[in-house]
């Protein structure tokens, strides 16, 4: 650490470059601090459990279009051919799909009582082979009878006797537990919790109640059909291809309005969340390679100024070791100077962020990585110039230029 | 002079290729990355009808729940209106033109019967729609106000529907079978595309427009159900047909057009008005509250632009500063390599302000090819951002001519801000000190 005193006053009386390479770290390091956090809250999002089976899964919107095209029939027949299909673990209808963006939301209350709270959550209108196509699994009670399944149309929709909750929505309304065998409302009406399943996400991802959903056992009839099909394992795209042309060829007064893969569903509402990822995972990498070519310039700049003072120190005993330590200690200076700015830096953009565009506050000990991070990059950019320093030979002291 | 100091700026340039090749570097990705985020994010926030933006005002009310108020919109007011308010209001009347509309689903069964049938979106619609938003038609017109109340089945088909169906042609006075019902086409449209789709922002803000336009006054006969977004409270078990109609869920985008301060003004007396005429029939159970927004107030309040989008504006405008010091510091280094020469120079009688102008040349050679590197990098990022979003991301990632000015401006403003420093500061070199050291 004897170096410590000239080198500072060496810095001192050309400040400009130590200056500007400071600034670049500190704003890096809050670019950098910010951009990751931001990007480990996004792929922590995407990669949440979904409950679901989303690889085998893919859902078929059915579109009726015939004067005399009868729901009841076209779907039976439908969800008959689909089960019976070679490829196909199983077939439900289904009339809302989780993941896909488009739902059904209602509050439930423990009590009819009109002032009662409410707890907001996704309705899934299914039969009883709902539970099995989409995955989840059941941890309580049981699944829906075919007797519990009432078939309706929206006009004269009304609840079914019974529900299946997931395990977060079951704990929201009875937070005590005991949720199995109790009565929930929406209005005046009431269904029986029979079931509860442990995890399941619902429509909306960037939804807080994501994962507080309800499972109704009901079939619409209406012109437009939901089924969702699960096919064995790694078998989903051939068997998606059978099923379109095999609904298509069973004219009973409908086509295939639309096919889409769970997986595609999921994809598609994290699109922005994605790009937002591979953009800001660019972004960094761009500003963290621009910042060490800035320090590799800047320090070969400072080495070939003063070669003949490193000739000379060199040709007054300084060891070759004694030179390299030099320019490290000098850039380490630099660097700590700029990750002390920085780290206010990145504390307040986080707080900008946080307020102006609804971001979440930054972690502490993402501050404390970044440094470390930066203390390194910087000492690996410096460590090339400072190696050719040291090579320059001690003979230089004796030329005039 | 100036093709002096660019040939020296040249020459110096080539003295030191990897230095130059650095700071061009340096400028070309800080601009390539804010033209990217700043094209999103001016593709995003643009007007869709900047002739009459002003005009045209969506119109909202309060008719949420006693107990709790609306939960989507910062300000809590709804963002559409029930079925009985846009009723009422088209019935009143009182702006230059007012219009409600919805989308609902459709299946067209095509005449030929080696065409499937298919899936469309309509948007059910007063007449007024077609004049209100300035709707381009390339064949017939919307239909009349004789049509809107006789609830004759007329229809206008888009530009893509009308390719689709007829192949492009003239299909005025023809027919067109939608959910097994006959409609006679009055107007085929011009290719219309508003970006963002302003008028209805419930659903995908950069999505394309509808395949076919119905009118309003069909609801009831067909029985048509909204395919958009629906949000209710209270009476929520009642879900016939006519009990939607009844309810207090709102699902219907109204829009006034009121072309003058005075016109704004007098229609939100209207509103607030018409709230207390309906609290005497026992609706609206909140405070009186009304609001009229004109579109790009409107495409501001439902944050179409959307936050990660003007974050990455501010973040790369921080990215674009760190390579401008990055360049300052490089070029400072090269200028200041040169003391000797400029010394040289002073002494010889070169004035500060000759040789200041030759480093602000230099500067701007860099910048301008920095620039250039900018735009190419700006155009590959938006087509990578083209790619990580898919769909209609065309819409919100494209160059145009105001974006590839912008940049270079940034560029060269970018680049001169970093060389004005190293030039300030090398002229200033006492001559005499470098040439003793010689």
């Amino acid at each position: 650490m004897m170096e410590f005193r000239p080198i500072l006053s060496a810095m001192l009386r050309n400040k400009t470059g130590a200056i500007l390479i400071a600034l670049q770290i500190a704003i890096t390091l809050a670019i950098v601090c910010n951009a990751v956090f931001v990007i480990q809250q996004r792929v922590a999002a995407m990669t949440r459990p979904t409950g679901l089976d989303v690889r085998d899964t893919f859902a078929v919107t059915m579109r009726g279009y015939t004067q005399d095209y009868r729901p009841a029939h076209a779907i039976r027949a439908d969800l008959d051919a689909l089960r019976a299909m070679p490829g196909v673990a199983n077939a439900a209808s289904m009339f809302h799909i989780p993941l896909s963006g488009g739902g059904w939301s209602s509050g439930f209350a423990t009590s009819p009582d009109p002032k009662a709270p409410t707890v907001d959550m996704g309705v899934f209108h299914t039969d009883t082979h709902g539970l099995d196509t989409l995955g989840v699994k059941l941890v309580a009670g049981r699944n829906f009878t075919n007797d519990e399944v009432i078939h309706t149309t929206r006009d004269t929709y009304t609840w079914p006797s019974v529900v299946i909750l997931t395990r977060a929505a079951a704990d929201k309304l009875f937070p005590k537990g005991k949720a199995l065998g109790k009565a929930v409302y929406v209005g005046k009406q009431s269904m029986t919790v029979i079931g509860i399943v442990k995890h399941m996400q619902g429509s909306w991802v960037h939804w807080s109640g994501l994962n507080r959903n309800a499972i109704v056992p009901a079939v619409f009839l209406e012109p437009r059909a939901g089924f969702l099909v699960r096919a064995e394992p790694g078998q989903r795209d051939h068997v998606m291809k059978a099923v379109e042309n095999k609904l298509q060829g069973l004219h009973v007064g409908n086509y295939v309005q639309r096919m889409r893969s769970m997986e595609r569903f999921r994809s598609d509402s994290y699109v922005g969340d994605h790009a937002m990822t591979v953009i800001l995972m660019v972004v960094t990498g761009m500003i963290l390679a621009i910042t060490a070519f800035g320090i590799v310039g800047l320090a070969s700049f400072s080495v070939n100024q003063r070669r003949k003072q490193i000739g000379t120190r060199r040709a007054l005993g300084a060891r070759r070791r004694d030179i390299v330590r030099y320019f490290l200690l000098e850039n380490w200076i630099i660097t700590t100077v700029g990750v002390l700015i920085g780290s206010a830096l990145a504390v307040a953009l986080n707080l900008w962020l946080v307020t102006t565009y609804e971001l979440n506050p930054i972690a502490w000990y993402y501050i404390p990585i970044g440094v470390v991070g930066l203390w390194a990059l910087g000492l690996a950019a410096v460590l090339g110039p400072a190696l050719r320093a040291a090579r320059i030979s001690p003979a230089l002291a004796t030329r005039t230029v | 002079m100036f093709s002096y100091n660019l040939r020296l700026a040249l020459r110096s340039m080539r003295r030191t290729p990897i230095l130059s090749a650095l700071m061009i570097g340096a400028i070309g990705i800080g601009i390539g990355v804010s033209t990217t985020t700043l094209t999103v994010y001016h593709l995003r926030s643009g007007n869709p009808i900047p002739q009459k933006s002003g005009q045209l005002y969506a119109v909202q009310l309060d008719n949420w729940s006693p107990n709790e108020p609306y939960g989507g919109t910062s300000d809590h007011l709804p963002t559409q209106v029930t079925y009985r308010d846009a009723t009422n209001l088209m019935r009143l009347g009182k702006a230059k033109r007012q219009n409600a509309s919805y989308i609902t689903s459709m299946t067209v069964i095509p005449h030929n019967r080696n065409q499937k049938p298919f899936h469309v979106i309509s948007r059910v619609t007063y007449n007024d729609f077609f004049p209100m938003f300035d709707v381009p038609f390339q064949y017939g017109g919307p239909w009349g106000d004789a049509d809107n109340s006789s609830r004759a089945q007329v229809v206008v088909l888009s530009h893509e529907l009308n390719e689709k169906l007829f192949g492009g042609a003239n299909s005025v006075g023809k027919d067109v079978r939608l959910d097994g019902n006959r409609f006679r086409i009055v107007g085929v449209l011009k290719h219309w595309e508003p970006t963002p789709h302003f008028y209805d922002l419930e659903n995908d803000s950069f999505g394309d427009s509808e395949d076919a336009y119905i009118p309003f006054d069909l609801t009831v006969p067909l029985k048509l159900q909204s395919a958009g977004n629906n949000s209710c409270w209270g009476n929520g078990s009642d879900h016939s047909f006519e009990g939607h109609l009844e309810s207090e869920c709102v699902w219907i985008q109204f829009w006034a057009e009121l072309p003058t301060a005075s016109a704004r003004a007098r229609y939100h007396q209207f509103l607030g008005n018409y709230v207390r005429d309906q609290k005497k029939a026992g609706r609206f159970p909140r405070p009186v509250k009304t609001s009229l927004r004109n579109v790009m107030q409107w495409i501001a309040y439902n944050g179409v632009v959307g936050n990660d989008t003007r974050s990455l504006v501010g973040l790369s405008f921080m990215f674009l500063l760190v390579c401008v010091l990055n360049t300052i510091g490089l070029i400072l280094a090269k200028f200041m390599r040169r003391s000797g020469e400029i010394g040289l120079r002073r002494a010889l009688g070169a004035s500060r302000h000759a040789l200041f102008r030759q480093y602000l040349v230099e500067s701007a050679v860099i910048g301008v090819s920095g620039g250039a590197v900018g735009l190419l990098l700006g155009w590959a990022g938006l087509f990578g951002v083209r790619s990580l979003l898919g769909g209609n991301a065309a819409r919100i990632a494209h160059l145009d001519w105001t974006m590839i000015g912008i940049s270079l401006l940034l560029a060269i403003a970018a680049s001169v801000a970093a060389g004005l420093y190293p030039a300030w500061r090398v002229v200033r070199i006492p001559p005499a000190a470098y040439l003793k050291t010689q």
